[in-house]
């Protein structure tokens, strides 16, 4: 069973789960994944979010449903370089929101960024 | 669908639910959920028509509930109703004899996963193995409703943990609808669609869990300690 976070709807911690999985390569591209209740029982999820988080890929384009094969994660390199690159601009975003919300600056914050290694 | 127009139901003086009404649509989990001795066994009991209400109507696809047209519907009660002497196989044999709609196959199936040792006579069961013999009793039966009196109550998190998942790969979304009272809503909420919030004898809210992360931005939990307040002030 997995923990989630409160803030966010339980669909879309499990998308972010899974665009994590191919961007670390743990899922690859063309690989099947499982039917919507056997992830849901891995998860302990309800089938029905489970159903909402690959609709929810589908429409991302990470995925490919193939009739009466299942669901697999897409082929294509480019959708996958896309995705490395929005969750970096994503990462990059909040990262900035929040050294904001502190008053530090970019620059001081890449000086520390670039000792830490 | 299952509706419950208006009900009211008291103890002869002691009114313990007053003008409830709610719908109960298809393949949904709905946790329903609420302080000790607020109504909800009571609630469930009048669903599944071991009590009739004092006033009010309670519809199953627009036929009154009674004790008959419940057959629809499995009910899993919070306490222990089972033959001590029988054995776990005995039990699910037993069931055959009383439910048409009990598949034995399926109950040996669900066992199975749940790692029941069937040939064990229930008083020598602990709690934990109860739980998962009544689990596996109910989801025996092939019925559009499941309505579940505290399943989880009591057990460790490793018992809940496979209750949940046999609950999840057991029943079918598209064709059944299940209803459970719970405490624990922190570790049910994953598996729930919609929160039912019972306090005092009335329904406070009956909210998706999706609006009440993505609109309110809680969890089930903050949620309903927050209505929990308001009401108190």
């Amino acid at each position: 069973m997995t923990d989630f976070t409160r803030d966010k709807p339980i669909y879309s911690q499990l998308v972010d789960r899974i665009c994590g999985d191919i961007i670390k390569g743990h899922l690859r591209l063309g690989d099947k994944l499982p039917s919507v209740r056997e992830y849901a029982v891995q998860s302990g999820v309800n089938v029905n979010t489970v159903q909402r988080v690959y609709k929810e890929l589908e429409l991302m384009q990470l995925t490919e449903t193939k009739r009466g094969q299942g669901t697999f994660i897409t082929s294509d390199e480019q959708r996958l370089d896309e995705l490395r690159n929005s969750m970096k601009e994503q990462l990059a975003e909040s990262f900035l929101a929040s050294i904001a919300s502190f008053g530090f600056t970019k620059e001081e914050m890449l000086q520390l960024l670039q000792q830490k290694e | 669908m299952l509706q419950l127009s208006n009900i009211s139901f008291s103890y002869i003086n002691r009114p313990v639910l007053q003008n409830v009404s709610c719908e109960f649509t298809l393949g949904k989990i709905i946790g329903v959920v609420g302080e000790n001795g607020t109504g909800k066994s009571t609630l469930l009991k009048l669903i599944t028509g071991i009590l009739r209400p004092t006033k009010g109507d309670i519809t199953l696809d627009g036929k009154r509930v009674t004790r008959t047209t419940a057959a629809n519907i499995a009910f899993l009660p919070d306490i222990d109703l089972f033959y001590e002497f029988y054995t776990v196989e005995q039990l699910f044999r037993f069931y055959e004899t009383q439910f048409a709609d009990f598949s034995y196959e399926k109950a040996s199936i669900v066992g199975e996963f749940l790692q029941i040792e069937r040939g064990r006579k229930l008083r020598q069961l602990s709690k934990g193995q109860r739980g998962r013999v009544k689990m596996a009793a109910t989801l025996g039966r092939e019925v559009p409703f499941y309505v579940m009196d505290e399943p989880f109550a009591g057990l460790d998190p490793m018992v809940k943990d496979s209750l949940i998942k046999g609950l999840i790969r057991f029943t079918d979304m598209e064709t059944q609808t299940i209803i459970l009272s719970t405490h624990e809503l922190y570790e049910v909420e994953p598996i729930l669609d919609e929160v039912l919030l019972l306090q005092g004898g009335r329904i406070v809210a009956h909210e998706q869990l999706e609006v009440i992360r993505d609109e309110h931005n809680q969890d089930a939990v903050q949620w309903m300690k927050a209505l929990h307040k308001e009401r108190m002030n």
